[in-house]
């Protein structure tokens, strides 16, 4: 079937295009682009998308689906269905699952899973350790042979320095990329916010911003010894945007990703121990988030994602110190990411960059652009449609958002997935 | 006047007045334990509950005395022998001790914010008897309240708090009373045990305690734990001691008749000698006027005023 989407702003970096186009979808594939009444729509659905932006499939490189072994926080059904209402038509999955995907096996089931269930494509990332225990490397040539497109142990850094350097070697062996999270595990030991003079007051245990810093400088460091092509996951201080931005100056094939919690809330979002506002690292001070904006900015910080991390009501609903870190943000990503739009951090050209064309250069996965002939996965955003955001009504399994009852402007209306409406 | 939160959270967001209140309540409150007959039927049939998520001595039995002076029914509740040791949840066990009909719930826990976390989910009022790093305000005002009885005034002294300013409920409580009635605060301790932005709460921070006691009026030593050796927080308790122990030599230091304070329980030789603690301090005076200090708050809680109370 074919399908027309006329009139709508299409914004595609890959191919510089910034302008009102139609788009005529050919069963899974682009068939052409091209001015408005340009291309014939005899026996194509049309689709009207005046007053809307029609961009690449958005493209989410940091989710965690929780299956297998904690399908009551998420599954692939219930994580895939909030991309694609998010805008989302492709997400990397983190392997810090149970069991881990650390084996040739579990990346099969999640994409079988996802096969059978899933309303976005998933590229599962493997672990880089054996059970992410940061002891011995796993077997990334199966991973990897298996549809891995890329290595973490996301949530449990890799604490032995030499360790991470025998993985980011042997990375190199497959292309892939290594997603560090860069943590300190001993600097944040039982931290559970950011340490300063709000976790004084609240006599919360602080993760000083130092603790993220020295291990993206040892990241970075070691990137430099091997070679490899190192990410960096959800950059949350300004410390890392400065020694990030003077990497990329020095040639390195450094990339780094932050998420929309990171340049719209700080820690005072905490007071009241609201556990809704408690994840890994955790929200900074106004400098780190005006940081973050410059880094987006200037190009420093390549990507937008947004570490969507389920988890139970029941569990957030405790004692700070014992909530899970943690927060759900497919569905939120692009209503809050578009306000750097409106405020002029981003044009939305740079914000398509980050958020579909920039993972997919660094993933190596063949999306990202609505070139003639690509697989035609396309979103098409309303940015101006004002709307409140409901927890309640997340296609998500849990509802664990800082962000409930926000007021954003912009949403996706449209989500096509090879296609597929 | 009356208080303006059914709870007892924290000292932070106290006003002055308030918290002149309490002291003004609790004077009243203090002859009923000097008498023969040590009841007064204030709160008959008010149900009070105590339960302690840590282990402690002075302010259980503080609070359980202080809610049987006033006539209440009070039962305590420790963790090691309840239904927490089965795995309920915090939450669950106030909502079922809330649908017994309890009045006032009072909370140990060690996560800061627990007392918080409950009283915005309960009809119940919630005081804090201490909850993690964050506040321990009944034994603030039961500071405040005998430094105001020992120097008749609060405003313009100047106190030292000196020990592990970092992990201290006692401490930032303290702060914020003290500086609320317009005390001078010190605080000393090592640089490893001084939070972050401490200063913004308005004392002034020292690392050498000779310095820091210098002709103040009220010297407070903090309890040092010392399971925080292992955490690299401090060296050793020898050195401790001399760095920071409050000894005849270090108190010389401070204001002529400076009153010595701490909050228990000590650690003799460690943060305060054994000669200090017994002979010149009012340690003891503040475990008497806890008792008339939690009858006041229990007793303004429930409804009381302080015409009431005399």
């Amino acid at each position: 079937m074919n399908i027309l989407i006329k009139n709508g702003h299409v914004v595609d970096p890959a191919n510089k295009v910034d302008e009102k186009l139609d788009i005529l979808i050919s069963g899974n594939r682009i068939a052409g682009i091209g001015k408005p009444g340009s291309i014939g729509s005899e026996g194509a659905q049309v689709m009207d998308a005046s007053g809307k932006v029609v961009v690449p499939g958005l493209i989410d490189m940091h989710v965690h689906l929780r299956e297998p072994g904690y399908e009551y926080k998420e599954n692939i059904a219930t994580g895939t269905a909030a991309a694609k209402a998010g805008g989302f038509t492709s997400l990397c999955c983190m392997p810090n699952t149970n069991p881990v995907n650390d084996t040739g096996s579990v990346t099969e089931f999640i994409l079988s899973q996802a096969a059978k269930s899933g309303s976005a494509r998933v590229y599962p990332v493997g672990a880089v350790t054996k059970g992410s225990k940061g002891e011995e490397l796993a077997e990334m040539g199966e991973l990897h042979g298996s549809g891995c497109v890329a290595v973490s142990d996301d949530g449990r850094p890799v604490m032995n320095g030499a360790i991470m350097r025998r993985a980011m070697e042997y990375s190199k062996i497959f292309g892939i990329p290594v997603l560090s999270h860069c943590e300190d595990a001993n600097l944040s030991a039982k931290g559970v916010m950011n340490e300063g003079a709000l976790s004084t007051e609240l006599g919360l245990r602080g993760i000083p911003s130092a603790a993220e810093d020295s291990m993206t400088a040892r990241d970075i460091f070691l990137a430099e010894l091997t070679g490899c092509r190192l990410h960096l996951c959800h950059v949350s201080t300004k410390g890392a945007v400065a020694l990030i931005r003077e990497a990329k100056a020095r040639g390195l094939a450094v990339t780094a990703e932050t998420c929309p919690h990171y340049f719209t809330l700080t820690d005072e979002a905490v007071r009241g121990y609201n556990t809704m506002a408690k994840m890994n690292p955790p929200l900074r001070t106004a400098e780190d988030v005006q940081a973050i904006k410059e880094g987006l900015r200037d190009g420093t910080i390549d990507v937008i994602a947004t570490d969507h991390a389920p988890h139970g009501m029941d569990e957030k609903t405790v004692e700070f110190e014992y909530a899970p870190f943690g927060i759900v943000g497919l569905e939120t990503a692009l209503g809050l990411s578009l306000r750097l739009v409106q405020e002029g951090v981003l044009s939305l050209t740079d914000l398509v960059r980050k958020m579909s064309l920039n993972p997919a250069v660094i993933l190596k996965i063949n999306r990202g652009t609505l070139s003639s002939g690509a697989e035609a996965d396309i979103t098409i955003i309303d940015p101006d449609l004002e709307w409140t955001v409901d927890a309640a009504v997340f296609k998500s399994r849990s509802r664990n958002t800082p962000f409930d009852g926000w007021k954003l402007k912009g949403r996706a209306v449209q989500t096509i997935m090879g296609g597929r409406v | 006047m009356s208080l303006s939160s059914k709870d007892l959270l924290g000292i932070k967001g106290m006003s002055p007045e308030e918290i002149r209140l309490v002291l003004d309540t609790a004077a009243s409150f203090k002859d009923v334990s000097e008498r023969d007959i040590k009841k007064v039927p204030a709160l008959r049939g008010k149900t009070v509950i105590n339960l302690f998520y840590e282990p402690s001595t002075r302010t259980r039995t503080s609070f359980e005395l202080a809610g049987k002076r006033l006539s209440a029914d009070v039962l305590n509740i420790s963790t090691t022998t309840s239904s927490v040791v089965k795995g309920e949840t915090l939450l669950d066990t106030a909502r079922n001790i809330e649908a017994m009909k309890c009045d006032v719930l009072i909370l140990r826990h060690p996560c800061s914010g627990a007392p918080a976390f409950l009283a915005s989910r309960l009809k119940s009022s919630v005081i804090n008897a201490g909850d993690g790093f964050h506040e321990h305000p009944t034994q603030a005002l039961l500071d405040l309240f005998t430094i105001r009885e020992k120097l008749g005034t609060i405003e313009g002294r100047t106190v030292a708090i000196v020990g592990d300013i970092a992990h201290s409920r006692v401490a930032r409580s303290n702060i914020y009373g003290l500086t609320a009635l317009g005390a001078r605060v010190r605080v000393c301790g090592p640089a490893t045990m001084i939070p972050y932005g401490i200063e913004q709460s308005g004392v002034e921070v020292f690392y050498d305690a000779d310095r820091a006691v210098d002709g103040v009026d009220v010297i407070m030593t903090l309890r040092l734990q010392l399971e925080r050796q292992a955490a690299g927080l401090f060296p050793g308790v020898r050195e401790y001691a001399r760095l920071y122990g409050l000894n005849r030599d270090r108190l010389s230091r401070a204001g002529k008749n400076a009153m010595v304070m701490h909050p228990g329980p000590m650690n003799r030789g460690v943060e305060i000698s054994s000669d200090v603690a017994d002979s010149s301090s009012v340690i003891l005076d503040q475990v008497t006027n806890g008792v008339a200090v939690r009858m006041a708050i229990m007793f303004l809680l429930s409804g009381g005023a302080k015409a009431e109370a005399s």
